[in-house]
């Protein structure tokens, strides 16, 4: 029994890394109405930039803050120069512009930052938390941050005009248009808004799966099946997701016998995908009625 | 929220392309044709190792644009089929000293059966979900491969070398060749066969899931059946391509077949044109050429540049060479009528 609740432990604790992720998943999919492939990579490059920062002798959290404008300012201009021209583009072919970004983006940092891999630092420190050996004050702090991002997002889009005008762009963008709302440019918002989350997710992650170009592909997967596992609609099921898909992982490897580190990843997706196949539109999200 | 809020006329996931509009005119094809089997006898035996690649991943392109372009389902689990069938070839070839061409139907109907029976969950999804499903396929399968219990068979992480077939009758030509020529007959063969069958009763059928799945059942289209054989032809050429595969590189492993390869074929769909049949080959040339100019360019930077080219194609045809298709063959006509 000590055996499971710990395993369910550190599920929660890997799972708020996924959960971080799948908000960031989830804010763009409420922007453009799809996935962004290269999402991964943009959080990876704003983590590196708050690095640079750091390296140059910027406090933590002004190096935060900066990052944090960088990264809604440069997904900003990633939509305005690269996808808003795409936007009457099958979206085949977006997708393939995403990967197309996943590409740039990691040669780019590679090329700037080299390969090797790096520590980065931790506001939270990593000193056990409460007494438990599973999780540690920094994966404490990650999970505060992740819930109180989730309660700010809600407050947001409930409560703020920007977040209504944000919600009816992307779920009827005619009708939305002949209101008075600015569709682009609500979309160019929700992509700022998913770099700024990214960066936040990153600078979180970095610390424990350390720093290097290709740190958000594991993740980025994870992310991906959390939020999809919650509900591509709905932020909290997003988190609540996250933090399913790292109990399940964890537990899998735990009780499942032959399944290594190797099969984890394979198992969890499994999971989801028969979850899907009972409720397809994930576990919080709404189903989505087509017209003929 | 009301009801109503819930009800979204999408936009079509994948366009509607008319039949018509699916292959190439007799003249270019038969010119097409012609280059393909003369140019190997002015090319070193790289560079038709290379043709025969260009032809082996066209074909696997083509498999996704049946299901793509032909039924409207994303996948991107198409390295898992691609490595069920190098692996079936490959297998039968070394251990069970199977003839490699006999290997080939076997890879496809087991392929087959692979694809219609992952088709049968998947029928509940569809959009991401589906690329999600599909994807999880693509990432298990280098797993499952490895996997102790099939070791006997598989290799395990090492893989298998596999011998490459001599020229049947004693023919004077390398061995190269000969595989690149057994390739085209096999290539065409199947191009003709899904030609047809986008024309026929069953690819109508295809085309009208992909239109609209409830106008579809309505008119009586079976679409449960139709979705799974949509998916179960496509994995079945995607395996014969994948047996093809084999036999060319010589080699199978693995890490041959991860999701990487399952996006590289993505790419080369929507760079040929989605739906388009004749542009797998043009997709299937980006996805093997363009990587190298890629490194040509800049060594470091070569992620960069294959982002950069391959965003460039999107920006200039964001229709693939399809587009590029149409519009020239407009120009020509416009050139004879004055």
């Amino acid at each position: 029994m000590e055996l499971f609740t710990n395993q369910i432990l550190a599920g929660i604790s890997t799972g708020a890394i996924y959960a971080c992720m799948a908000l960031a998943v989830v804010m763009i999919y409420q922007a453009i109405d799809h996935l962004n492939f290269a999402q991964g990579e943009m959080a990876m490059f704003s983590t590196f930039v708050s690095w640079q920062l750091m390296q140059w002798g910027i406090p933590y959290w002004w190096a935060f803050l900066l990052t944090l404008a960088f990264s809604f300012v440069a997904g900003i201009a990633i939509e305005r120069i690269l996808f808003k021209p795409l936007a009457k583009a099958p979206i085949l072919t977006q997708v393939a512009g995403f990967i197309a970004l996943f590409s740039i983006i990691n040669s780019c940092a590679g090329l700037i930052w080299d390969f090797t891999i790096k520590q980065y630092p931790t506001p939270f420190g990593s000193a056990p938390f409460l007494g438990s050996q599973l999780i540690s004050t920094h994966q404490a702090g990650m999970i505060g941050v992740t819930v109180l991002l989730l309660i700010a997002l809600y407050i947001f889009f409930q409560y703020t005009r920007v977040g209504l005008a944000m919600r009816a762009a992307a779920s009827l963008p005619e009708s939305a248009r002949l209101v008075g709302i600015n569709t682009s440019w609500m979309i160019a918002l929700g992509w700022g808004m998913a770099a700024g989350i990214g960066a936040i997710a990153g600078i979180l992650i970095a610390p424990v799966v350390f720093l290097e170009p290709n740190m958000m592909g594991g993740v980025l997967i994870y992310g991906f099946a959390a939020a999809v596992l919650g509900g591509l609609t709905s932020p909290f099921g997003a988190v609540i997701g996250g933090f399913l898909v790292g109990i399940v992982e964890n537990l899998a490897g735990t009780y499942i016998p032959g399944v290594g580190n190797e099969l984890k990843l394979p198992i969890a997706l499994a999971l989801i995908i028969t979850v899907l196949v009972v409720k397809p539109a994930g576990l919080f999200g709404r189903p989505i009625v087509k017209r003929v | 929220m009301s009801a109503v809020d819930d009800v979204v006329t999408e936009g079509q996931a994948v366009e509607a392309v008319p039949k018509r509009a699916m292959t190439l005119g007799a003249g270019t094809s038969l010119t097409v044709l012609a280059l393909l089997l003369v140019i190997p006898f002015f090319a070193k035996n790289f560079i038709i190792f290379q043709m025969t690649m260009l032809l082996i991943y066209g074909l696997a392109v083509l498999a996704l644009n049946i299901l793509t372009g032909g039924s409207g389902q994303f996948s991107l689990g198409q390295s898992a089929f691609y490595a069920i069938g190098a692996y079936t070839s490959a297998i039968l070839m070394e251990q069970y000293d199977v003839n490699y061409a006999l290997t080939l139907p076997v890879a496809g109907v087991l392929c087959f059966a692979a694809g219609f029976l992952f088709g049968q969950p998947a029928l509940r999804l569809s959009g991401v979900y589906l690329a999600l499903a599909t994807f999880a396929l693509a990432t298990a399968m280098p797993q499952l491969l490895k996997l102790g219990f099939f070791e006997k068979w598989t290799g395990g992480v090492q893989g298998l070398v596999v011998t490459k077939p001599d020229p049947p009758f004693h023919l004077p030509i390398s061995q190269d060749m000969w595989l690149y020529y057994f390739t085209l007959v096999i290539t065409i063969a199947i191009y003709i066969f899904s030609v047809n069958l986008l024309r026929s009763r069953s690819g109508r059928a295809f085309m009208a899931i992909r239109d609209n799945e409830i106008a579809a059942s309505a008119m009586g289209v079976d679409v449960a059946l139709y979705k799974t054989l949509a998916f179960g032809v496509s994995a079945g050429i995607t395996g014969v391509a994948g047996g093809l595969g084999a036999i060319a590189v010589q080699f199978v492993a693995p890490d041959s077949y991860t999701i990487t390869l399952a996006i590289a074929l993505f790419l080369g769909m929507v760079v040929g044109g989605v739906g388009w049949l004749p542009g797998s080959i043009v997709g299937s040339a980006f996805i093997i050429f363009v990587p190298n100019i890629a490194e040509s360019i800049s060594k470091g930077l070569s992620g960069a540049v294959f982002g950069v080219l391959l965003f460039l194609v999107i920006f200039l045809v964001p229709h693939g060479a399809r587009q590029v298709a149409i519009v020239s063959q407009q120009m020509i006509g416009k050139f004879r009528k004055t």
